[in-house]
């Protein structure tokens, strides 16, 4: 009986905890966009970030969308020749890039790639006094050193979003059509029937910027909030990722409820 | 790394990831094609029942996608539903038009089909389509199907004491 | 302002057995600083700082003594505001600091130096960066202005040569001077120093402390210097405070410590292992404590 109770009371603590820590973050990012007009009047420290979160990412972000496109045909080559459908192959790969793997694999990418970075940057600042010497210059840390990051985050996964998606119906392309041989004109001309600009290339473009803002949060957050020693960075870091992945896939479950509920495409 | 290489590199990609932005609206999503569709004229169908119809559903005339379907209600004093279709400029259809909702496949997405008839003046933005003919719904089909089956079945044992009732399987 | 950063001496090659020689024109002698019974807490159960009294002139240079953890660090918290007293007044040129509204905490900050215990450099920026970052972030200074500025800071430490660097080049001494220039790159009336002399070389240890001196008189500034280091406090500072358990537990000039028969400040002084200062951490008796002698 008791362990029965002890159970629920540790469930009750974990979630008032986990209620508390996104009190804190709702708070976090309010103070982040209070700070945020010093970001934008001053564009090279949002530069600099930018080099680091979006221009960094970029060789992981354009080889993985290269290499899920390519295998995304092969398979659907698999199943679509036994209907004898293999003209919808340009469907198949531009809507599942478009919609999902795009934001949602880019989203993970970036998480991991800029995210944690972001995250070990921003708590070993704090651990080496770093923000409180900030602090003591009458200089606000969130506004110098968070929130230029936040917003390179915000910026920087749309477009990244946006070229792995490319870059996946590119090898999409090269696989059904240069290696399997399907005729170009039908991957081309299905797919441009098929995908919507409005319904499914902007709904996947919401889903990357949605994306955007809550893994920049995380990143930055995890970071602000490390415990300033050695092991709360790295665990800060380590939260950074399983939270935004997390994150990345129930919201992206949410948002495709609301957004592709029932439709059937023409 | 200095400044100007940084300035760079963003700039590049920026650069490159806007590009991207735009080769999936217009060569993937096909933004141009919708432009012209919005220089389109539209017309106005009345259908009895229009089965799966959906809103952005394609319209096609022979096979070839000539328009969508825009807006489908209900039209509150004949309980017909009114759909309104957009269709390009390069495509005219005589007044006697008919319009009818397809079923590609047999369980397939739904469309709105076009067959030309051979009226000289042509359908002007926002007149109506007079003829029209209702989808097919597969339920219906069956009920009919089974029904006639019941009716024949119960014709045939009319001898025996009356074991079947014809109006027992069907519901209207 | 910047012109008065010349008037600072250079280094001499062999100190003078006594580090330097004191200003005696340094100040007006009216307290810059005030502590009045200030208690302090992160918790209720736990208090770091319970009363202390303490006030630090203008234009002097005062050490604030004590062994780890005896809560010095926090007096220098409460100095730049970073947390506020949970009971008395903490006083800056007669402003009560929890009274300060935002504004004034600020401006109070912009008039203040702080040295990280380990320098707390920005390891992302060169060594110039660092040094010019207080001033690119408060002032409007044209560029060749502030590269002047930077450069005479940086000299006034030695270190104009090391300008390029980054702080992962540097070793631990130079990477301290660098963040005293920095401490001072807005020619603060107050500078307050946590540990300077934490994990130095010996050398290293007295450039900084005589760099620390030197600063004072010549920018005129107040400095607190709180330290374990009581070999190189008492060759530089011009009064010394010692703290424990939460309280001022003895104070006086460097002669009068130096001469000082109080046990507590003895053991300091000569770094006896026991004393007032308990070798053990409060225990049971030996005896209880091992498993055998209970049975």
């Amino acid at each position: 009986m008791n362990a029965i109770l002890n159970w629920f009371a540790g469930i009750g603590v974990t979630t008032r905890g986990a209620i508390a820590r996104l009190g804190f973050a709702t708070r976090f990012l309010v103070a982040v966009v209070k700070a945020s007009g010093t970001t934008f009047l001053r564009p090279r420290l949002l530069i600099r970030e930018l080099y680091h979160a979006g221009v960094l990412s970029l060789v992981i972000v354009l080889m993985s969308g290269l290499f899920v496109g390519m295998v995304l045909a092969l398979q659907g080559y698999e199943t679509l020749v036994r209907f004898g459908a293999t003209e919808a192959m340009g469907v198949l790969v531009a809507l599942s890039l478009v919609r999902e793997l795009g934001p949602v694999v880019a989203g993970l990418l970036f998480a991991s790639r800029a995210g944690s970075a972001i995250t070990a940057e921003i708590g070993l600042m704090k651990t080496t006094e770093q923000l409180a010497a900030m602090e003591v210059m009458a200089v606000n840390p969130i506004a110098r050193v968070v929130a230029p990051r936040f917003w390179a985050g915000v910026i920087s996964l749309p477009f990244l979003a946006a070229l792995f998606s490319t870059l996946g119906i590119y090898g999409g392309y090269l696989v059904a059509v240069k290696l399997i041989g399907i005729d170009g004109g039908a991957f081309w001309g299905q797919m441009q029937a098929a995908v919507d600009w409005r319904y499914d290339v902007m709904n996947g473009v919401i889903k990357s910027i949605v994306f955007a803002f809550a893994v920049s949060l995380i990143a930055v957050f995890e970071g602000y909030d490390a415990t300033p020693t050695a092991e709360g960075v790295s665990a800060a870091t380590t939260r950074t990722v399983v939270t935004s992945a997390l994150a990345i896939l129930t919201i992206d479950f949410v948002l495709t409820v609301f957004m592709f509920r029932g439709s059937v495409n023409g | 790394m200095n400044k100007r290489a940084i300035d760079i590199w963003v700039g590049f990609f920026v650069a490159i990831g806007v590009a991207a932005l735009f080769f999936l609206a217009l060569k993937v999503g096909n933004l141009l094609n919708f432009k012209e569709e919005r220089n389109g004229y539209e017309l106005m169908v009345k259908f009895d029942n229009i089965g799966n119809l959906k809103p952005r559903a394609p319209v096609k005339s022979a096979g070839v996608v000539v328009g969508r379907v825009e807006k489908i209600r209900l039209d509150p004093q004949t309980f017909q539903a009114s759909v309104r279709i957009h269709l390009e400029n390069q495509y005219q259809f005589p007044r006697d038009t008919i319009a009818t909702i397809f079923t590609s496949g047999l369980l397939g997405e739904q469309f709105v089909g076009l067959e030309a008839g051979g009226d000289t003046e042509m359908l002007k933005d926002e007149q109506e389509i007079k003829k029209a003919q209702s989808a097919i719904q597969i339920e219906k089909l069956i009920s009919q199907f089974m029904f006639n089956q019941a009716q024949s079945g119960a014709s045939a044992g009319a001898g025996n004491a009356g074991n079947t009732n014809p109006s027992a399987g069907v519901k209207p | 302002m910047p012109t008065r950063i010349d008037k600072i001496p250079a280094m001499s090659s062999s100190p003078t057995p006594d580090g330097v020689a004191r200003s005696e024109n340094a100040g007006d002698g009216s307290p810059m600083i005030e502590l009045s019974e200030v208690a302090f807490g992160y918790t209720k159960a736990r208090q770091i700082l319970s009363g202390v009294t303490l006030s630090v002139p203008k234009g002097k240079l005062v050490a604030v003594m004590g062994g780890s953890g005896c809560g010095k660090t926090t007096i220098l918290r409460l100095l730049c505001g970073q947390h506020a007293a949970t009971s008395g007044r903490v006083k800056v040129s007669g402003k009560n600091i929890d009274e300060m509204s935002r504004d004034e905490l600020f401006s109070h900050r912009r008039r203040l130096g702080m040295l990280f215990q380990f320098g707390a450099l920005f390891t992302d920026m060169t060594v110039f960066e660092n040094v010019a970052f207080p001033i690119r972030e408060h002032t409007d200074l044209p560029e060749p202005v502030l590269h002047d500025l930077v450069l005479m800071k940086l000299n006034a430490v030695g270190l104009r040569g090391a300008a390029h660097l980054k702080p992962s080049e540097l070793s631990g001494g130079m990477a301290r001077r660098v963040a005293l220039a920095r401490t001072i790159a807005l020619d603060p009336e107050l500078v307050l120093y946590d540990e300077p002399f934490a994990g130095l070389d010996p050398i290293s240890l007295s450039i900084v402390g005589q760099l620390i001196r030197k600063l004072n008189d010549a920018l005129g500034m107040t400095s607190i210097l709180v330290t374990h280091d009581i070999m190189e406090s008492l060759k530089i500072v011009d009064y010394i405070y010692f703290i424990a358990d939460g309280k001022v537990v003895a104070h006086g000039d460097v002669e009068s410590i130096r001469r000082s028969t109080d046990p507590f400040v003895k053991q300091f002084v000569n770094g006896e292992p026991d004393g007032p200062v308990r070798f053990h951490y409060p225990a049971k008796p030996l005896a209880e404590a091992f498993s055998g002698a209970s049975a």
